[in-house]
Protein backbone atom coordinates (compact mmCIF):
# COMPACT_ATOMS: atom_id res chain seq x y z
CA UNK A 1 0.00 0.00 0.00
CA UNK A 2 2.68 2.12 0.18
CA UNK A 3 3.52 2.43 3.68
CA UNK A 4 5.40 -0.66 3.23
CA UNK A 5 7.62 0.79 0.88
CA UNK A 6 8.03 4.42 3.11
CA UNK A 7 9.18 1.65 6.53
CA UNK A 8 11.56 0.21 4.74
CA UNK A 9 13.94 -2.49 5.27
CA UNK A 10 13.85 -1.26 9.60
CA UNK A 11 9.92 -1.27 9.38
CA UNK A 12 10.40 1.71 11.83
CA UNK A 13 8.48 5.22 10.33
CA UNK A 14 9.66 8.62 11.95
CA UNK A 15 7.27 11.24 12.99
CA UNK A 16 6.66 14.11 15.20
CA UNK A 17 4.55 13.24 18.25
CA UNK A 18 2.46 16.51 17.78
CA UNK A 19 1.38 15.32 14.42
CA UNK A 20 0.71 11.91 15.62
CA UNK A 21 -1.42 12.92 17.94
CA UNK A 22 -2.93 15.83 16.49
CA UNK A 23 -3.69 13.47 13.47
CA UNK A 24 -5.19 10.68 15.56
CA UNK A 25 -7.37 13.68 16.94
CA UNK A 26 -8.94 14.62 14.12
CA UNK A 27 -9.41 11.15 12.85
CA UNK A 28 -11.68 9.72 15.49
CA UNK A 29 -13.28 12.96 16.80
CA UNK A 30 -16.52 12.40 18.40
CA UNK A 31 -19.44 14.66 18.45
CA UNK A 32 -21.99 14.82 21.26
CA UNK A 33 -25.33 14.09 20.60
CA UNK A 34 -27.71 16.94 21.06
CA UNK A 35 -29.37 19.81 19.39
CA UNK A 36 -31.19 22.75 20.46
CA UNK A 37 -33.26 23.94 17.65
CA UNK A 38 -33.72 23.78 13.94
CA UNK A 39 -29.65 23.45 13.42
CA UNK A 40 -29.90 20.45 14.70
CA UNK A 41 -31.97 18.78 11.77
CA UNK A 42 -29.20 20.22 9.65
CA UNK A 43 -26.46 18.14 11.69
CA UNK A 44 -28.25 14.99 11.61
CA UNK A 45 -28.75 15.85 8.06
CA UNK A 46 -25.16 16.14 7.77
CA UNK A 47 -24.55 12.90 9.55
CA UNK A 48 -26.86 10.89 7.40
CA UNK A 49 -26.41 8.83 4.07
CA UNK A 50 -26.69 11.81 1.56
CA UNK A 51 -23.67 14.07 3.41
CA UNK A 52 -22.34 11.43 5.63
CA UNK A 53 -19.50 12.84 7.73
CA UNK A 54 -18.15 9.71 8.94
CA UNK A 55 -15.67 10.05 5.87
CA UNK A 56 -13.97 12.34 8.19
CA UNK A 57 -13.59 9.87 10.63
CA UNK A 58 -17.24 11.53 13.16
CA UNK A 59 -19.10 8.74 12.54
CA UNK A 60 -20.16 8.08 16.47
CA UNK A 61 -22.64 10.87 17.99
CA UNK A 62 -22.07 9.83 21.53
CA UNK A 63 -25.09 10.62 23.41
CA UNK A 64 -23.14 10.76 26.66
CA UNK A 65 -20.67 14.25 27.48
CA UNK A 66 -18.27 11.42 28.88
CA UNK A 67 -17.22 9.99 25.57
CA UNK A 68 -17.00 13.37 23.48
CA UNK A 69 -14.86 15.62 22.10
CA UNK A 70 -16.40 17.98 20.34
CA UNK A 71 -19.51 19.70 21.41
CA UNK A 72 -21.41 20.97 18.33
CA UNK A 73 -23.72 23.53 19.69
CA UNK A 74 -26.58 23.49 17.12
CA UNK A 75 -29.51 26.12 17.67
CA UNK A 76 -29.82 28.80 20.40
CA UNK A 77 -29.34 29.01 23.53
CA UNK A 78 -31.79 30.28 26.27
CA UNK A 79 -31.07 31.78 29.65
CA UNK A 80 -32.04 28.92 31.61
CA UNK A 81 -30.16 26.09 29.14
CA UNK A 82 -27.00 27.48 29.40
CA UNK A 83 -25.98 26.26 33.06
CA UNK A 84 -27.04 23.01 31.62
CA UNK A 85 -24.80 23.83 28.53
CA UNK A 86 -22.07 24.58 30.62
CA UNK A 87 -22.33 21.27 32.63
CA UNK A 88 -21.95 19.43 29.72
CA UNK A 89 -19.33 20.60 28.69
CA UNK A 90 -17.33 20.69 32.34
CA UNK A 91 -17.93 16.83 31.86
CA UNK A 92 -16.55 16.21 28.58
CA UNK A 93 -12.73 14.75 29.33
CA UNK A 94 -10.27 16.64 27.51
CA UNK A 95 -9.27 17.59 25.17
CA UNK A 96 -12.39 19.04 23.92
CA UNK A 97 -13.70 21.29 21.12
CA UNK A 98 -17.02 23.64 20.74
CA UNK A 99 -18.65 24.71 17.40
CA UNK A 100 -21.13 26.73 17.42
CA UNK A 101 -23.12 25.83 14.44
CA UNK A 102 -25.55 28.80 12.81
CA UNK A 103 -26.24 32.36 13.78
CA UNK A 104 -28.23 31.56 17.28
CA UNK A 105 -25.51 30.05 18.29
CA UNK A 106 -22.87 32.22 17.86
CA UNK A 107 -24.33 35.48 18.38
CA UNK A 108 -27.87 35.57 19.46
CA UNK A 109 -29.21 35.49 15.50
CA UNK A 110 -32.49 36.87 15.37
CA UNK A 111 -33.31 36.48 19.09
CA UNK A 112 -31.77 39.65 20.22
CA UNK A 113 -33.73 39.81 23.32
CA UNK A 114 -33.81 38.89 27.20
CA UNK A 115 -34.53 35.11 26.85
CA UNK A 116 -31.55 34.04 24.48
CA UNK A 117 -28.03 34.18 25.20
CA UNK A 118 -26.27 36.60 22.89
CA UNK A 119 -23.64 33.60 21.61
CA UNK A 120 -23.01 30.61 23.18
CA UNK A 121 -19.42 32.25 23.74
CA UNK A 122 -20.41 33.66 26.70
CA UNK A 123 -21.11 30.57 28.21
CA UNK A 124 -18.55 27.98 26.76
CA UNK A 125 -15.42 28.52 24.99
CA UNK A 126 -16.20 28.00 20.75
CA UNK A 127 -13.03 27.01 18.43
CA UNK A 128 -15.06 27.80 14.91
CA UNK A 129 -18.19 29.37 14.71
CA UNK A 130 -20.83 28.35 11.65
CA UNK A 131 -22.87 30.82 10.02
CA UNK A 132 -26.20 30.77 8.19
CA UNK A 133 -29.83 29.70 9.83
CA UNK A 134 -29.75 27.01 9.31
CA UNK A 135 -25.83 26.60 7.43
CA UNK A 136 -26.68 23.77 5.57
CA UNK A 137 -24.55 20.18 5.84
CA UNK A 138 -21.85 21.63 3.56
CA UNK A 139 -21.20 24.73 5.59
CA UNK A 140 -21.24 22.63 9.06
CA UNK A 141 -19.01 19.92 7.18
CA UNK A 142 -16.79 23.05 6.23
CA UNK A 143 -16.77 24.35 9.50
CA UNK A 144 -15.39 20.92 10.94
CA UNK A 145 -12.88 20.80 8.61
CA UNK A 146 -11.50 24.46 9.94
CA UNK A 147 -11.46 22.78 12.96
CA UNK A 148 -9.51 19.96 12.00
CA UNK A 149 -7.12 22.27 10.60
CA UNK A 150 -6.93 24.32 13.91
CA UNK A 151 -6.55 21.05 15.65
CA UNK A 152 -3.52 19.63 13.63
CA UNK A 153 -1.59 23.33 14.25
CA UNK A 154 -2.21 22.50 17.69
CA UNK A 155 1.48 22.81 19.35
CA UNK A 156 2.36 20.28 22.26
CA UNK A 157 3.74 23.11 24.77
CA UNK A 158 0.10 24.29 24.78
CA UNK A 159 -1.22 21.00 25.82
CA UNK A 160 -2.16 21.05 29.44
CA UNK B 1 -68.22 27.25 17.59
CA UNK B 2 -71.64 27.25 16.16
CA UNK B 3 -73.70 27.63 18.61
CA UNK B 4 -74.64 31.16 20.16
CA UNK B 5 -73.50 31.63 24.06
CA UNK B 6 -75.93 34.55 24.20
CA UNK B 7 -77.79 33.00 27.55
CA UNK B 8 -74.55 32.32 29.13
CA UNK B 9 -73.34 35.72 28.66
CA UNK B 10 -76.43 37.59 29.83
CA UNK B 11 -76.97 35.09 33.08
CA UNK B 12 -73.00 36.09 33.72
CA UNK B 13 -74.00 39.94 33.25
CA UNK B 14 -77.01 39.49 35.10
CA UNK B 15 -75.18 37.56 38.19
CA UNK B 16 -72.21 38.66 38.36
CA UNK B 17 -72.25 42.37 37.11
CA UNK B 18 -69.92 41.47 34.34
CA UNK B 19 -70.34 43.66 30.88
CA UNK B 20 -70.64 41.91 27.19
CA UNK B 21 -68.35 43.59 24.34
CA UNK B 22 -68.54 41.95 21.09
CA UNK B 23 -65.75 42.13 18.58
CA UNK B 24 -65.88 40.36 14.95
CA UNK B 25 -68.80 38.10 16.38
CA UNK B 26 -66.89 37.36 19.54
CA UNK B 27 -68.56 38.35 22.94
CA UNK B 28 -66.46 38.75 25.58
CA UNK B 29 -67.48 39.42 29.06
CA UNK B 30 -65.96 41.48 31.71
CA UNK B 31 -66.36 40.40 35.12
CA UNK B 32 -64.87 42.47 38.48
CA UNK B 33 -61.97 40.27 39.83
CA UNK B 34 -63.81 40.48 43.84
CA UNK B 35 -66.57 38.01 41.41
CA UNK B 36 -64.58 36.05 39.52
CA UNK B 37 -63.57 33.13 41.64
CA UNK B 38 -67.41 32.56 42.11
CA UNK B 39 -68.17 33.49 38.18
CA UNK B 40 -65.72 30.73 37.11
CA UNK B 41 -67.79 28.12 39.70
CA UNK B 42 -71.44 29.09 38.11
CA UNK B 43 -69.22 28.94 34.41
CA UNK B 44 -67.73 25.15 35.35
CA UNK B 45 -70.53 23.85 37.41
CA UNK B 46 -73.99 25.75 36.13
CA UNK B 47 -72.83 26.65 32.44
CA UNK B 48 -71.32 22.97 31.76
CA UNK B 49 -67.82 24.56 30.64
CA UNK B 50 -65.86 21.95 31.49
CA UNK B 51 -62.57 22.75 29.44
CA UNK B 52 -60.39 25.93 30.39
CA UNK B 53 -59.08 25.78 26.74
CA UNK B 54 -56.54 28.74 27.88
CA UNK B 55 -55.46 31.59 29.46
CA UNK B 56 -53.35 34.82 29.25
CA UNK B 57 -52.93 38.50 30.12
CA UNK B 58 -52.33 41.47 28.60
CA UNK B 59 -50.37 44.43 30.22
CA UNK B 60 -51.74 47.42 29.58
CA UNK B 61 -49.26 49.85 30.79
CA UNK B 62 -49.25 52.98 31.59
CA UNK B 63 -52.44 52.34 32.30
CA UNK B 64 -53.02 52.43 36.14
CA UNK B 65 -56.46 51.07 37.00
CA UNK B 66 -56.59 48.66 35.57
CA UNK B 67 -53.38 48.13 33.93
CA UNK B 68 -53.76 44.31 33.67
CA UNK B 69 -56.55 42.08 31.88
CA UNK B 70 -56.38 38.10 32.63
CA UNK B 71 -57.80 36.54 29.51
CA UNK B 72 -59.55 33.13 29.82
CA UNK B 73 -61.44 31.10 27.10
CA UNK B 74 -63.82 28.55 28.52
CA UNK B 75 -65.02 26.04 25.95
CA UNK B 76 -68.45 23.83 26.80
CA UNK B 77 -67.77 20.32 24.39
CA UNK B 78 -71.04 19.20 25.37
CA UNK B 79 -72.84 22.40 24.69
CA UNK B 80 -70.64 23.48 21.58
CA UNK B 81 -69.63 27.05 23.13
CA UNK B 82 -67.04 28.98 24.20
CA UNK B 83 -66.90 32.24 26.24
CA UNK B 84 -64.36 34.94 26.77
CA UNK B 85 -64.02 36.06 29.55
CA UNK B 86 -61.82 39.07 31.19
CA UNK B 87 -60.55 40.22 34.35
CA UNK B 88 -59.31 43.32 34.84
CA UNK B 89 -56.75 43.95 37.74
CA UNK B 90 -54.93 46.89 39.37
CA UNK B 91 -51.60 47.73 38.70
CA UNK B 92 -50.39 48.00 42.39
CA UNK B 93 -49.42 44.04 43.58
CA UNK B 94 -52.02 42.56 41.11
CA UNK B 95 -53.26 39.71 43.07
CA UNK B 96 -56.77 36.85 41.61
CA UNK B 97 -58.32 33.88 42.70
CA UNK B 98 -56.85 31.12 41.23
CA UNK B 99 -58.75 28.29 39.34
CA UNK B 100 -56.48 25.08 40.15
CA UNK B 101 -59.70 23.63 42.08
CA UNK B 102 -62.15 24.21 39.08
CA UNK B 103 -59.39 23.42 35.95
CA UNK B 104 -56.75 20.97 37.03
CA UNK B 105 -55.02 22.95 33.99
CA UNK B 106 -55.34 26.52 35.78
CA UNK B 107 -52.50 25.38 37.99
CA UNK B 108 -49.32 25.47 35.20
CA UNK B 109 -50.99 28.44 32.80
CA UNK B 110 -51.10 30.61 36.77
CA UNK B 111 -47.89 29.86 36.89
CA UNK B 112 -46.63 31.12 33.77
CA UNK B 113 -48.93 34.08 34.06
CA UNK B 114 -47.16 34.82 37.40
CA UNK B 115 -43.81 34.35 35.52
CA UNK B 116 -44.39 36.90 32.55
CA UNK B 117 -46.40 39.17 34.58
CA UNK B 118 -46.37 38.75 37.86
CA UNK B 119 -49.93 38.46 38.96
CA UNK B 120 -49.79 36.78 41.73
CA UNK B 121 -52.57 33.92 41.80
CA UNK B 122 -54.38 33.51 45.55
CA UNK B 123 -54.80 30.11 46.74
CA UNK B 124 -52.47 28.46 44.09
CA UNK B 125 -50.71 25.51 45.75
CA UNK B 126 -47.21 26.18 43.84
CA UNK B 127 -47.28 29.57 42.76
CA UNK B 128 -43.23 29.36 41.55
CA UNK B 129 -41.66 30.31 38.00
CA UNK B 130 -42.31 28.62 35.60
CA UNK B 131 -40.54 29.17 32.07
CA UNK B 132 -37.49 31.81 33.56
CA UNK B 133 -34.91 30.70 35.78
CA UNK B 134 -35.81 30.27 39.35
CA UNK B 135 -33.63 33.24 40.06
CA UNK B 136 -34.96 35.50 37.37
CA UNK B 137 -35.59 39.42 38.25
CA UNK B 138 -38.85 41.05 36.41
CA UNK B 139 -41.50 39.45 34.58
CA UNK B 140 -40.67 39.76 31.45
CA UNK B 141 -43.78 40.52 29.28
CA UNK B 142 -44.70 43.51 31.30
CA UNK B 143 -44.86 46.92 29.10
CA UNK B 144 -42.30 48.27 31.42
CA UNK B 145 -39.55 45.57 31.49
CA UNK B 146 -36.54 46.59 29.86
CA UNK B 147 -36.20 45.09 26.35
CA UNK B 148 -32.18 44.26 27.70
CA UNK B 149 -30.96 44.58 23.64
CA UNK B 150 -27.97 43.87 22.86
CA UNK B 151 -26.05 45.92 20.56
CA UNK B 152 -25.25 43.93 17.54
CA UNK B 153 -21.40 43.30 16.61
CA UNK B 154 -20.33 44.70 13.52
CA UNK B 155 -16.58 45.07 12.11
CA UNK B 156 -17.20 48.50 12.58
CA UNK B 157 -17.85 48.40 16.10
CA UNK B 158 -16.24 45.03 16.68
CA UNK B 159 -13.19 45.82 19.12
CA UNK B 160 -15.70 47.91 21.31
CA UNK B 161 -18.32 44.90 21.47
CA UNK B 162 -15.21 42.62 21.63
CA UNK B 163 -13.57 44.29 24.99
CA UNK B 164 -17.23 43.81 27.14
CA UNK B 165 -18.60 40.53 26.12
CA UNK B 166 -18.30 38.25 28.62
CA UNK B 167 -15.98 35.29 26.89
CA UNK B 168 -16.36 31.72 28.70
CA UNK B 169 -13.38 30.45 30.04
CA UNK B 170 -12.00 26.90 29.35
CA UNK B 171 -12.21 26.03 32.83
CA UNK B 172 -13.81 27.31 36.19
CA UNK B 173 -11.38 30.56 37.70
CA UNK B 174 -8.87 30.71 34.64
Amino acid sequence: MGLEQKLGNMGVVTARLEDLVNWSRTNAMWPMLFGLACCAIEMMSAQAANYDMSRFGMELMRPSPRQSDLMIVAGRVSRKMAPVLRRLYDQMPDPKWVIAMGDCASCGGVFNNYAVVQGVDEVVPVDVYVAGCPPRPEALIHGVITLHEKVRREKMKDWA
Amino acid sequence: MSENNSVVTENLVKQFGGQATEFAGEISVMIAVEKFADAARAIHDEFKFDLMSSMTAVDYWPEENPRFHLVYRFTSIANRQSLNVRVPIAAYAPTAPTLETIYHNANWQEREVFDMFGIQFLGHSDMRRILMPHDWEGHPLRKDYPLGYEEPQFSFNFDEIDVRKPYAKNRRGE
